[in-house]
């Protein structure tokens, strides 16, 4: 039987139509391909007596250019839940805002504050479902009613959850620094200065992290997000602004002609007006 | 386990593919979509006694996808194949200018690891949280839902309409999710439609 314009919608979701023609194209225009945006990075965090502290640095890379100086990798979960995101921008971005309106969905129907394990298990099922494919490796750091929690995701969806943890490109670097100044229960000045040194260490030793450090602060009282929290030393002074004020340019001459204007036709309508 | 209101029963088989020299690329016989669930088969025991389905992947003179073939067949078995249901295009052949030229390579196998996966993903969520209920509570549990979802499935609107498949959705849990699928390719806002008249003789059978 011949059918002809019957439709079928394609499903809702990712759509892998043009994987195959993607694949053949692979070889071809190697030079040409834009590589995507990666926050080959510096991320770190700390439990410490009365909360936990998050760290990261600001620089998000595309291969060797430095594509944002200033770049947010500490995103906002939950109230009392926050998240550091390394690996490719894009997928740590809608990742963390995918999981913070599921988390709101949560808290607006139940009435409570979500707790970080539940953020980790929402996380976790959704990295294993898409097999490492989605590029984000994260590490949450919360507090709620049953403590003060800190855990890392990897892309393919493993979960791993310690007193102190580094992610990103860097994090051989800031894991030196944090294996060698943790002490459980520490103060919170002491905590904000190890984790700052720990990024520190990672913007030095590793091109891909570098320029500020942001640092996110999450106690039972509240949260405090200081970016940034530490400026870069080595500052370019470009403007931003690249106009000119009047009177940079010599006048030399100056003429001025008057151009005159002939009525050619004059035509008049009348408005209606009741 | 796919949904197409109004069809009742359709069974579909498909025979041996072979390729130009000859060689079984693979074998998928005896291999039927049941458009309605199919209760008991789903939950009796089935033995493995068809022969493994080996694939295999001519590499032609330009490199072309490689991909690890080992789950591929617990993938491809009980499943929504690669090509979907039916063919896209008019006349029941692939239509060149939307999909691409067909072959049976592309028809058979994923061109992507994620994209078996991602086709069945609701139905085979469907198939283990039954069969977890049936282990616990018994055969009553998922047959009072599976009863309550072929309800659901049928409330819909015009057959050219996209529907939102709200109470599907509430009963599925997936109202209180957000996921990929809510925000990629939403059927509400597709950029084609049906024709009206046709879609409905279609679905009436008077086609």
């Amino acid at each position: 039987m011949a059918l002809s314009n019957v439709l079928h919608a394609p499903a809702a979701g990712f759509n892998f139509d043009h994987a195959a023609r993607n694949a053949e194209l692979e070889g071809l225009f190697d030079a040409q391909i834009p590589k995507p945006v990666k926050t080959g990075t510096t991320i770190a965090g700390v439990v410490f007596k009365d909360g936990v502290v998050l760290g990261a640095d600001t620089r998000a890379t595309s291969s060797e250019i430095v594509a944002d100086k200033m770049c947010s990798k500490i995103h906002y979960i939950a109230p009392n839940i926050y998240c550091c995101g390394a690996g490719t921008a894009a997928d740590t971005e809608k990742t963390t805002e995918l999981l913070s309106s599921n988390l709101t969905i949560f808290s607006l129907n139940s009435g409570r504050n979500p707790r970080v394990v539940m953020a980790v298990n929402i996380l976790q099922e959704m990295l294993y479902r898409y097999h490492g494919q989605i590029g984000a490796s994260l590490i949450l750091g919360g507090v709620d009613c049953t403590g003060n929690h800190l855990y890392t995701v990897g892309p393919y969806g493993s979960v791993n959850t310690m007193p102190y943890l580094a992610m990103g490109s860097g994090d051989l670097a800031a894991l030196g620094i944090l294996e060698d100044g943790y002490k459980p229960d520490l103060e919170l000045d002491k905590a904000k200065e190890l984790v700052r040194a720990a990024i520190h260490a990672g913007v030095m030793n590793d091109l891909a992290s570098g320029n500020n450090i942001d640092i996110c602060v999450l106690t039972r009282e509240g949260v405090d997000h200081i970016r940034p929290y530490q400026v870069s030393q080595y500052k370019d002074k470009r403007k931003t602004k690249y106009k000119y004020g009047a009177g940079t340019t010599a006048v030399l001459t100056e003429k001025v002609v008057p151009v005159k204007l002939e009525v050619v036709e004059e035509t008049v309508q009348r408005m209606d007006t009741a | 386990m796919v949904v197409l209101k109004g069809y009742g029963m359709l069974r579909h088989s498909r025979t041996i593919m072979r390729t130009a020299h000859g060689r079984i690329i693979q074998r998928a016989s005896k291999y039927r979509i049941v458009h309605d669930v199919d209760l008991y088969r789903m939950f009796r025991i089935e033995n493995a006694t068809q022969p493994d389905v080996r694939v295999f992947r001519t590499e032609s003179a330009r490199d072309g996808i490689t991909m690890n073939s080992r789950g591929l067949r617990s993938q491809l078995k009980d499943s929504v194949p690669v090509a979907g249901l039916c063919p896209q295009g008019a006349y029941g052949i692939q239509d060149c200018l939307r999909s691409g030229f067909s072959s049976v390579k592309n028809e058979l196998l994923p061109s992507h690891p994620l994209e078996l996966s991602e086709k069945n993903f609701q139905p085979n969520k469907d198939k283990m949280n039954f069969s977890t209920l049936r282990n616990i509570q018994g055969l009553h549990a998922p047959l009072k839902l599976q009863m309550e979802y072929r309800a659901a499935r049928q409330i819909q609107r015009l057959p050219f309409l996209p529907s939102s498949n709200l109470a599907l959705d509430t009963l599925r849990g997936n109202d209180e999710s957000i996921g990929f699928e809510d925000i990629l390719c939403d059927p509400a806002q597709s950029e084609m439609m049906g024709e009206p008249h046709l879609m409905v003789e279609y679905n009436l059978g008077l086609l």
